[in-house]
């Protein structure tokens, strides 16, 4: 156990919502879904395509109203959460336009956007923290690439040091596995326990249940709603997976994965 | 004609246009404007608002008519009917099953139709081919005096929220969870278009003014993967083929806009072939050394 479990934080409570309901134009997408996550834990957004994964990040994220329902993030409304830079989100590689001219530096200097000021003049404090972020990614070297001129991992992994840059205390990370190469899995997992022992909070929507398994402190199981919630080892029952994969899991539920040893520390 | 351009020399070929007024002031508001619509062209490409940046164009038409038949400025007219048309497509795309583009083109053609029957029904002394085909050769004090106000104030604007439009054409999503309020940004974007649209109709006309509106940028998005340097080049090479396209119409007694724009493709297409690093014939060592 890690010493910052023990401290005051230990109980802070990072991201509630608490029976969120979103429709679009009268088509519920995600019905009284609850969810508290405290400081310093990962949680893995376990559900089939349209059960309602995403419309839960754009909950959170602030990007769609919910019909009823409350979330706080850090104890805030959501739109006063993204003035405080609380939430940082890390997209999918389909959704970005890689043939955009900017370099990965820029990538990293736009998580340091919301707190600069109208200018966006980028001050020494800027500076070091896209260069911090940059180094724990591993991607110092290759700061003056084009975005585009990255490998997919090598993608995933800027867009992670722009999460990093920012600062946010919350994370939410879109299937953050897809087609990464084995070194940015790695890397990436090493970072997420980091992040952990840090004191973030980190929300990863997936539907591959190895790694979920691998270190995900809590499971959320969802189709349309939030179908069971808790501890992973809780959770992950057959019995849960069949009534959220509608009895066909993606993945098998046990064989050896490929980043044991370094989960178990 | 022809015998008479050869006996002129290069600088006689510079110079003997700045004798006149009326050349002065078209190679300074043909710069400017190219400038405006060169910096703004590198935001329509990287967003991929070419269609836009066609509809609001055709779509401030009917705006430029009436607002010259009530004696108003016409920059006036051709932005309300400009916001206006973007309104109405973010309407119908918003309440029907219609596709976007679908929307836009119905939108824009309805608008331009609009102002080409109001033209022939208003009686007044607009001169349609000038709308349609502008003629910075023959325009007038008070034209050039309002086309300097609003270059100046779409250029101030660009360059002010210079990154956060960046940002926005790039990951909108990104914007938003950082705080910045993309909607703003959006209307911003669509109504610095209307503005660009109505300066640049100045000198290239209504048809013609959607490809100062993304030939620029597309030239420059070919020449760097870099933005600032993208919108240097756009600007540039931009103000440069408005310059050069009222030489040549000068010497030759040509279409003013027809020849702008034909100096902007040329340009383009210099750059799609020899491009060193996206061209058709590009340097293969270059991109082997990354």
């Amino acid at each position: 156990m890690n010493p910052i479990f023990k401290s005051h934080e230990k109980d802070f409570m990072r991201i509630e919502a608490d029976q969120v309901c979103v429709d679009y134009n009268g088509t519920v997408a995600l019905y009284d879904a609850s969810l508290n996550l405290k400081a310093g834990s990962i949680c893995g957004l376990v559900g089939m395509n349209g059960a309602g994964k995403s419309t839960f990040f754009k909950a959170l994220m602030g990007f769609v109203r919910p019909s009823t329902g409350k979330i706080r993030l850090n104890g805030l409304r959501v739109n006063q959460a993204q003035k405080d830079q609380t939430v940082a989100y890390v997209p999918q590689n389909e959704g970005i336009d890689y043939a955009f001219p900017v370099s990965v530096w820029d990538v990293v200097m736009m998580g340091r956007y919301g707190a600069m000021n109208i200018f966006r003049i980028p001050r020494e404090s800027d500076r070091r923290a896209v260069f911090h972020a940059l180094e724990r990614v591993d991607l110092l070297d290759l700061r003056n690439r084009p975005i585009g001129s990255l490998s997919g991992g090598q993608r995933k992994r800027a867009f992670l040091a722009r999460a990093i840059a920012q600062r946010a205390s919350v994370l939410l990370l879109d299937e953050p596995f897809a087609g990464v190469d084995v070194p940015t899995e790695k890397l990436m997992a090493e970072l997420f326990l980091q992040f952990r022992q840090e004191g973030h909070t980190i929300l990863i929507s997936t539907h591959d249940l190895n790694h979920v398994r691998d270190f995900c402190d809590f499971v959320v199981l969802i189709n349309k709603t939030v179908l069971a919630y808790g501890e992973t080892s809780e959770v992950f029952t057959s019995e849960n997976l069949h009534k959220t994969f509608g009895g066909i899991p993606p993945n098998p539920l046990s064989g050896p994965t490929s980043n044991k040893d370094f989960i178990n520390e | 004609m022809s015998e008479f351009l050869i006996s002129i020399t290069p600088i006689d070929w510079l110079l003997d246009p700045l004798t006149h007024e009326f050349m002065r002031r078209a190679l300074m508001v043909s710069a400017l404007v190219g400038g405006v619509c060169g910096l703004l062209s590198c935001y329509m490409t990287l967003k991929g608002w070419a269609l836009m940046g066609d509809a609001v164009s055709h779509a401030v038409m009917p705006g430029v008519v009436v607002a010259y038949a009530l004696g108003l400025p016409f920059s006036l007219g051709a932005f309300v009917f400009g916001v206006g048309s973007v309104t109405l497509i973010g309407f119908i795309k918003q309440k029907s099953r219609i596709k976007e583009d679908t929307v836009i083109g119905l939108v824009f053609t309805g608008f331009f139709a609009l102002g080409i029957v109001l033209v022939s029904k208003i009686k007044s002394n607009i001169d349609l081919m000038q709308i349609l085909f502008g003629s910075p050769l023959g325009i007038s004090q008070s034209d050039v005096k309002q086309t300097l106000i609003i270059s100046f104030i779409v250029i101030f604007i660009l360059l002010l929220f210079r990154k956060d439009l960046m940002l926005y054409c790039f990951d909108a999503k990104h914007a938003r969870s950082i705080g910045i309020n993309t909607g703003i940004l959006h209307y911003l974007l669509l109504t610095l278009l209307s503005l660009s649209a109505v300066v640049g109709l100045q000198t290239v006309g209504i048809i013609l003014v959607v490809a100062m509106l993304i030939t620029p940028g597309a030239t420059a998005y070919l020449l760097t993967d870099r933005f600032n340097t993208m919108t240097i080049l756009a600007v540039i090479s931009s103000s440069f083929s408005s310059v050069l396209g009222v030489y040549i119409s000068y010497w030759s007694d040509i279409e003013t806009g027809g020849s702008i724009v034909l100096v902007q493709t040329l340009i383009f297409l210099i750059a799609f072939l020899f491009a060193p690093k996206y061209g058709i014939f590009k340097n293969q060592s270059l991109i082997n050394n990354g």
